[in-house]
């Protein structure tokens, strides 16, 4: 099936949407493997100053992981460029220009930006250093081959011209139809640790967030919002909220009650005397009555995913074996700048601020929104104060509520949603149920597995679904243990899901459904590894004879954790390997308790992402990964109580602090496999690594998280 | 009312109610002062009032009357401040959000204690949320501007 960009944006959903392609995903088969994909303009994704600057033009959303940099450095490496000059900018939405080489959609997500574009940005740059070598070939009367770049400037013999010389004429040479890109051993930059580019602005309060937008004659809205999921609004009175100063105008937004003020604290105030009559849905969702409703639907069966062997009559059969359930709770993202969308409407033309992941399908929502063409709809994107996948909604949240009250109010309007707001939000990592069944022979060994799952379909509801679900599965709930390596050994083994719905909207959260999948299959592993009288690190390397990437990552994370040695005295440490996005990481956790309470003393990382490109943003992004999966094995639940978000804020919903980071080490192989992402892997492992080393010091088996010891 | 910020006197109307985070934002566009919360749990609005770290969400401006109020704005000119120095050296950031947070946190804290140790940065940062996960390199930053202050004889 092909499926044309032109096709992609008359309709909203038409492609497959996968953010990560498994090597072996029944339900989401690969996308078509595209005709060689034409050259990009290098015009599109870099200018030169004549001061020599360099700008590069990034078609993906810097939230942190650090792509502002390592993006940059893949144009740099080629154009031989000087990078003291280099400096990035988000590219504005234009998805025939900066969709993802992966899919039609101009989007930031899976891992995939430094993977995804390695080839393309390596060619910009390449092309580029072959324009401006053609442009001094021509003005020296000189033949191209005889000049060479070398930092900003090209050279042939005594004779230089500074790219800022160049650029003018060499820009607009037509670009060549091929170029060779650097062989490895040839790389001066990639490989090595670089500092990031926007540490500046972020340190001396310049840079700029979506929050802190300034245009001319912007009012701020805060938002009344439904009080549960899916209850309607009725009426409001907006006597009261009219009568506080600053506030201008009370409009509705779509959903809820705007209040449009001057300021932010205006129009909190405003929203806070609104008075507001919702429809509130029925029956009232509760969210510990749907745990135990996941629970009952796990015990049998669900859609199969993977049947191989009679899974059900050898366990029947089996002597010996173990069954768990594991649970985990709703998750909010909560990244540190709340979300929040500036629009302004002008006749048939919009233009739109926002830190967003998703420029593409924001401004195919907003266009349709308004009846207008995504070309009339201009769509700069801020820095992001965190993603995590929050900003990339398929539904467009944050942006179709601002362009709607902008068109409402006729002014301008930033909508700021409060920290309440973001956490009652909803667009959550959804609850999840596994249940599983293993069989084992004398030695230890799985047998037999039986593997239920438990939780709604992410992307059912979306125009994402035709191409993500396939025979009722949705590829995103069972990412990483379909493929488990694990698995694949087990002659008898059977994976089925279940999917029910529920009003709560859900969204992909760091890693997706590797969150759920690693924690149920690294701590069975572990549980069968105790049961068998084994070092869980000589029990997985025993099943994972074939599969040497994850066995060498276990390996170092070991040594280099000092695994054969004993810890100290209350001490205990637990391992996890698990793959996603492309790259393998294995954690070991070393933990002590006191009392009731856990604590994380360190975490030894290996990685294998295959490639390195900047072994600086590699760390930071293990360690933030590790620290984001943290506070969900230790902290993370999101209860819901007569339909109404329980936890409101960080005092309820309390984030990891400083004083519980443990130690992170992280150690990089170089194992030249096909590049992998590296913002989402490290999240996965973290949370089973800590339940191991919990049950190797107390014995107790911790299968709910958060992680809490009664 | 008038107030000093960074060093500068402003007239600002505003309620005496309201808090001194959004009239730095929004009355004196100063945005690097952060909101992240409203009510003092997680630091990305930290400021200093006569070098001291404050929560601006939950501070009224009404209560500051003369005293000096500095943003990270006015740390230093441009990022030149030995914190600020440190935190790019030690590659801090990510998203960069709780940073201006971060940075007046330490900043306050190290006029107050030249060599803190690893317990006291966790008390004194442990206010400071970060979603990211920057508080290893945190951490390491605010050691390295110890030993900066140090050897450049305290500033």
């Amino acid at each position: 099936m092909t499926v044309t960009r032109r096709g992609f944006i008359q309709t909203t959903g038409g492609l497959i949407l996968a953010f990560y392609v498994p090597r072996a995903a029944r339900a989401a088969p690969p996308p078509p493997a595209p005709a060689k994909p034409p050259a990009p303009p290098p015009n599109a994704f870099l200018r030169i100053g004549t001061d020599d600057s360099v700008t590069v033009v990034l078609a993906h959303s810097e939230m942190g992981q650090g792509i502002w940099t390592g993006l940059a450095m893949l144009i740099a490496e080629e154009l031989e460029c000087d990078w003291t000059k280099v400096r990035s900018e988000h590219a504005p939405a234009n998805v025939a220009l900066y969709a993802s080489p992966r899919m039609p959609v101009q989007m930031t997500g899976g891992s995939s930006s430094i993977n995804g574009e390695f080839d393309r940005y390596r060619t910009v740059g390449a092309s580029a250093k072959d324009m401006l070598v053609r442009a001094a070939a021509a003005r020296w009367k000189v033949t191209p081959a005889t000049c060479r770049a070398e930092n900003g400037v090209v050279i042939s013999g005594t004779k230089r011209l500074r790219f800022g010389e160049l650029a003018d004429e060499a820009m607009k040479l037509t670009p060549p139809a091929n170029v060779k890109l650097k062989s490895p051993k040839e790389w001066k930059l990639i490989g090595t640790k670089v500092r990031r580019l926007d540490s500046l602005e972020k340190i001396t309060g310049a840079a700029t967030f979506g929050i802190d937008v300034k245009i001319p004659n912007l009012r701020t809205a805060v938002i009344a919002r439904p009080p549960s999921f899916g209850a309607t609004l009725v009426d409001f009175d907006a006597t009261a909220a009219l009568r506080v100063p600053g506030v201008e105008k009370v409009v509705p937004s779509g959903t809820g009650v705007a209040v449009v003020a001057k300021h932010f604290w205006a129009a909190k105030l405003g929203r806070d005397a609104l008075v507001v009559r919702w429809r509130e849905p029925e029956p009232a969702f509760d969210s510990s009555k749907y745990a135990a409703e996941l629970r009952a639907l796990a015990t049998k069966p669900g859609t199969i995913v993977a049947d191989v062997g009679k899974a059900e009559e050898a366990l029947a059969s089996a002597k010996t074996k173990l069954e768990a359930v594991y649970e985990l709770p709703y998750l909010a993202h909560a990244p540190m700048e709340p979300l929040n969308c500036t629009a302004k409407i002008d006749g048939d033309r919009c233009e739109i601020w926002t830190g967003t992941q998703f420029q593409s399908v924001d401004q195919q929502a907003a266009a349709q929104l308004l009846g207008t063409t995504p070309e009339k709809v201009t769509l700069h994107t801020t820095f992001l104060g965190g993603g995590f996948g929050r900003r990339a909604n398929p539904k467009s949240d944050f942006v179709s509520e601002a362009v709607i009250v902008a068109k409402n109010a006729g002014v301008p309007v930033k909508v700021v949603w409060t920290r309440e707001d973001d956490i009652r939000g909803g667009y959550y990592r959804p609850m999840y149920a596994h249940r599983v069944r293993v069989a084992v022979d004398a030695s230890g060994s799985p047998t037999a597995w039986d593997h239920v799952v438990a939780g709604q379909s992410i992307l059912a509801g979306t125009p994402f679904e035709k191409f993500a679900v396939k025979d009722g599965v949705d590829h995103s709930s069972i990412e990483g243990l379909a493929d488990s390596p694990y698995l694949s050994k087990v002659p008898a083994r059977r994976v089925s899901l279940h999917s029910p719905k529920t009003p709560v909207p859900v969204l992909w959260w760091r890693s997706v459904g590797n969150t759920h999948t690693a924690f149920a299959m690294e701590s069975m592993i572990d549980e069968l590894a105790h049961a068998a009288g084994k070092d869980p690190l000589a029990y997985r390397l025993a099943l994972l004879a074939d599969a040497p990437r994850p066995a060498a990552a276990l390996r170092l994370a070991a040594e280099k954790a000092g695994w054969s040695t004993p810890p100290p005295a209350g001490h205990a440490r637990g391992l996890a390997v698990h793959e996603s996005f492309g790259s393998i990481v294995a954690e070991v956790a070393e933990v002590s308790v006191e009392g009731r309470r856990i604590r994380v003393h360190s975490v030894t990382c290996a990685v294998d992402c295959g490639t390195a490109v900047n072994p600086l943003g590699i760390e930071a992004q293990v360690q933030s990964s590790v620290a984001y999966g943290l506070t969900a094995a230790l902290h993370g639940k999101l209860t819901m109580t007569s339909g109404k978000v329980d936890q409101s804020n960080f005092h309820d919903y309390p984030p990891l602090r400083m004083f519980e980071m443990p130690r992170i080490d992280v150690h990089l192989i170089a194992s030249g496999a096909k590049m992998g992402g590296i913002g989402e892997p490290a999240t996965a492992p973290i949370a089973p690594a800590v339940a191991n080393a919990v049950f190797a010091l107390t014995k107790r088996r911790l299968r709910t998280l958060p992680l809490e010891l009664a | 009312m008038k107030i000093v910020v960074n060093g500068a006197e402003h007239e600002v109307e505003a309620d005496a109610d309201m808090p001194l985070l959004w009239v730095l934002r929004d009355l004196l566009g100063l945005v690097g002062t952060k909101y992240g919360c409203g009510m003092a749990q997680c630091g990305a609005c930290t400021v200093h009032l006569e070098g001291n770290p404050i929560r601006s969400c939950v501070t009224p401006v009404g209560t500051i009357g003369k005293r000096a109020v500095t943003t990270i704005e006015g740390l230093s000119p441009d990022g030149s401040h030995t914190v600020q120095r440190a935190w790019n050296e030690a590659d801090v950031v990510q998203c960069g959000y709780c940073q201006s947070g971060q940075i007046m946190t330490a900043a306050a804290l190290l006029s107050k204690k030249r060599e803190p140790t690893d317990a006291e940065i966790d008390a004194a940062m442990s206010g400071n949320v970060c979603r990211c996960g920057t508080y290893q390199r945190v951490r390491e930053a605010i050691h390295l501007a110890a030993r900066m202050q140090r050897s450049s004889g305290g500033k």
